[in-house]
């Protein structure tokens, strides 16, 4: 039998002589994987841009959609005709990817504002809550992770795990309500909605140098009862937003953990009398966190929705909150700006975390 | 060979064939309790939604019974249970009728996306060429893009936006549809180009099979075994996009179906002047319905790998497991420990080969 087994030898053979090419020619490999993870880039954006503006318009044009009640016919044929939609579609589709790639995104049928510039002025703000966000993910979800797997199998492991499927089962809108219903309505000790009360807001308008990102506003404005203020504003809609993704940590530091817990390494230590403590925070735990820096660029996509969903939730006027209303208004155009400039950031942030994983561990590097 | 195999078919017993009915016996302690918990959820659920019509006490759009209206966010009482919402309906009644949709929205999404992944991932793995390339770059930048953003703008491209309940079901379910679609596609792929140059498949070339009988007869039967976990973890998913697209008021007319999630978007006002039951029931549905599902993906999932499998009882302690010895016909076809099993799957792989 094993001598049947072992018979394909040719073919197994094989990998080890393209392992041996690969490594030989891969010796100074970091620079050429980010040559290549960035020309990856174009591709993606390309695609993303295309089938959106592909689906986006075969559903008629967009004027109609907007305005298609409040116009007469000839009315609307003129509308029309003047925006350029009465053209053929390729000849409408190069002047976009053409637009596009000088950074112009359209403009917004419904208030005429550039994309580009409705990302300015609400970007930041949705920029703010996944900042939060990552934050409350990263104090919640990582600590608890350790947790569940040194329990592993026991019973604070299963609670946790229960806790960590209870995050992800729990749409951030709902968990947003509640959140909302317990802090703001019946304790009264956190603002129902918006990014910061009026007197506040009115204080950061004058700032010379404003950044629409609330918090660095606040730090400028040096005023305590300002900061205070924004921060009480964060804590609903980050706790929402991160304890989604706080799920998602959890169980991942613990699936990696447990890999690395049962180590050899890990048995070492422990025989030469290293406390269970040090155990985990120092030995353990520092080789599991390469996965999560890894999939931290999946969750950035994850974030994106959810925070379109935690800024309706909250008033939060950011680019979701915008995006939401765009929707409601049936400003098309806008909604195709606001998504296609989000897959460029999506590609981008992703590249940028490739690059960090390949620093941290010279195995992702291909 | 074959005629062991033969023999040992017919003595698994009737009970054994129960799906899942395996799974529940080979686990222990929490997982089996996990597992436990994520049929009877999903059980639940969907007897829930079959029934709905005698369930619930009134219809999803009904506004008024015997003349007088119900009235608009009256506290739970004992004519409306779970009260009214701010529309006047009846959140009970939507609460139920709710996970029909939902139910329906989960099987044409999944259907749907089964088939497409599936196609595409045989037709890219076995082809390979500039068509695998192309497609393998599409569906990841696809599935780099976030879901909502993706279902948002297909249910655009469906409905425009808003619709009656068929339409709006599958309006909901394309746009789930297309953002699952990569997840099959790569498992699908990679599983066929690993089958793609196994020895029984060069033998059925060498034969002069045609490739679409390779394809679905010898590739596709081997290729679809991790296809049930990711399903029910898809199922979850579609329920989650589902609500979201409501939430955002892209889900179904209040007068066509009722929908979770736009019942959540209708009580976002509610909420700040303390009307709580308007959000709490649609809400809780469907933090349950995720639940379930992921709590029976999950189990099985982790009962599937042998890492993630809890240690059997037997294995650990030595002693024997108490379903073990209640299990008559456990012994030969079912029963063993999972090392047995792996040797005897070993030993039926050499003597094919």
């Amino acid at each position: 039998m094993t001598a049947e087994l072992s018979s394909p030898d040719p073919a197994s053979a094989a990998p080890p002589a393209v392992l041996r090419r690969r490594s030989s020619s891969g010796g100074g490999g970091l620079g050429r994987y980010i040559l290549v993870r960035f020309l990856l880039i174009i591709p993606t954006v390309f695609i993303l841009v295309t089938l959106v503006f592909l689906l986006m318009r075969t559903t008629g044009d967009p004027i109609t959609a907007a305005l298609g009640g409040k116009l007469t016919g000839p009315q609307l044929q003129e509308r029309i005709h003047e925006a350029g939609y009465d053209r053929p579609l390729i000849v409408q589709y190069l002047e976009y990817l053409g637009n596009i790639v000088t950074g112009n995104f359209g403009s917004t049928l419904s208030d005429n504002r550039p994309v580009t510039q409705v990302l300015l002025t609400y970007g930041g703000a949705t920029l703010e809550l996944a900042f939060y966000a990552l934050i409350v993910a990263f104090i919640v979800g990582i600590p608890l992770g350790m947790v569940a797997a040194y329990f592993r199998d026991r019973a604070p492991d299963a609670f946790l795990r229960i806790f960590a499927i209870l995050c992800y089962a729990t749409p951030v809108f709902f968990a947003g309500l509640l959140l909302k219903l317990v802090f703001a309505v019946w304790l009264q000790v956190l603002p129902v909605a918006g990014r910061a009360s009026t007197g506040a807001e009115l204080q950061m308008q004058f700032l010379q140098s404003k950044t629409g990102i609330y918090l660095i506003d606040a730090l400028q404005t040096g005023n305590p009862e300002v900061i205070g203020d924004v921060l009480s504003h964060a804590v609903l809609p980050g706790v929402a937003l991160g304890l989604l993704t706080a799920g998602v940590f959890l169980r991942l530091v613990r699936t990696n953990l447990i890999g690395t817990l049962g180590t050899d390494y890990v048995d070492s230590a422990r025989s030469r009398g290293v406390t269970e403590f040090r155990l985990v925070r120092k030995h353990a735990y520092r080789p599991a966190l390469i996965p999560i820096i890894t999939v931290i660029g999946l969750q950035i996509a994850l974030l994106l929705g959810g925070a379109v969903l935690t800024e309706t939730t909250f008033e939060w006027k950011g680019l979701g909150f915008q995006l939401a209303h765009y929707l409601q208004a049936r400003d098309f155009v806008a909604v195709q700006g606001i998504v296609a400039l989000l897959a460029v950031i999506v590609a981008v942030t992703n590249f940028i975390v490739d690059i960090i994983a390949a620093l941290i561990d010279p195995r992702v590097r291909y | 060979m074959t005629a062991t195999t033969a023999q040992t078919r017919p003595k698994r017993s009737l009970v054994s064939r129960i799906p899942l009915f395996e799974q529940v016996r080979s686990s222990i302690g929490l997982q089996r309790g996990m597992l436990i918990a994520g049929v009877v959820i999903t059980g639940v659920f969907v007897l829930t939604a079959v029934f709905a019509p005698l369930l619930a006490p009134y219809g999803f759009a009904q506004l008024r019974s015997d003349g007088t209206p119900f009235g608009a966010q009256e506290a739970p009482n004992a004519e409306h249970l779970l009260g009214t919402t701010v529309g006047g309906y009846d959140v009970l009644s939507r609460v139920i009728w709710g996970a029909q949709t939902a139910i329906l929205t989960i099987v044409v999404s999944v259907i749907l996306s089964i088939f497409a992944g599936i196609f595409l991932g045989l037709v890219s793995g076995y082809i390979g060429g500039w068509l695998d390339r192309v497609l393998v770059v599409v569906c990841d930048a696809i599935y780099a893009f976030p879901s909502l953003l993706l279902a948002i703008v297909m249910s655009i491209v469906i409905s425009g936006g808003r619709s009656d309940l068929f339409g709006g079901i599958l309006a909901a379910s394309i746009s789930i549809t297309v953002v699952f679609i990569p997840q099959y596609f790569r498992v699908i792929r990679a599983e066929t180009v690993r089958i793609k140059s196994e020895a029984y498949v060069e033998s059925a070339k060498v034969i002069g099979t045609r490739a679409p009988r390779i394809v679905f007869r010898h590739v596709l039967r081997n290729a679809t075994r991790s296809l049930p976990l990711l399903l029910t973890l898809n199922s979850s998913e579609a329920l989650l996009t589902l609500a979201g697209l409501g939430f955002l008021g892209f889900g179904i007319e209040p007068t066509a179906a009722a929908e979770w999630g736009y019942d959540l978007n209708k009580s976002l006002s509610d909420v700040t002047s303390g009307i709580w039951w308007t959000s709490l029931f649609p809400g809780l549905a469907i933090v349950l319905a995720v639940l379930g599902i992921t709590l029976l993906g999950e189990s099985l999932n982790d009962l599937a790998d042998p890492r993630l499998r809890g240690r059997r009882a037997a294995l650990d302690t030595g002693a024997p497991t108490p379903d073990n010895g209640a299990e008559p016909h456990g012994a030969g076809a079912t029963g063993e420990s999972i090392v047995a099993d792996d040797a005897s799957t070993a030993d039926d792989e050499e003597r094919v080969s």
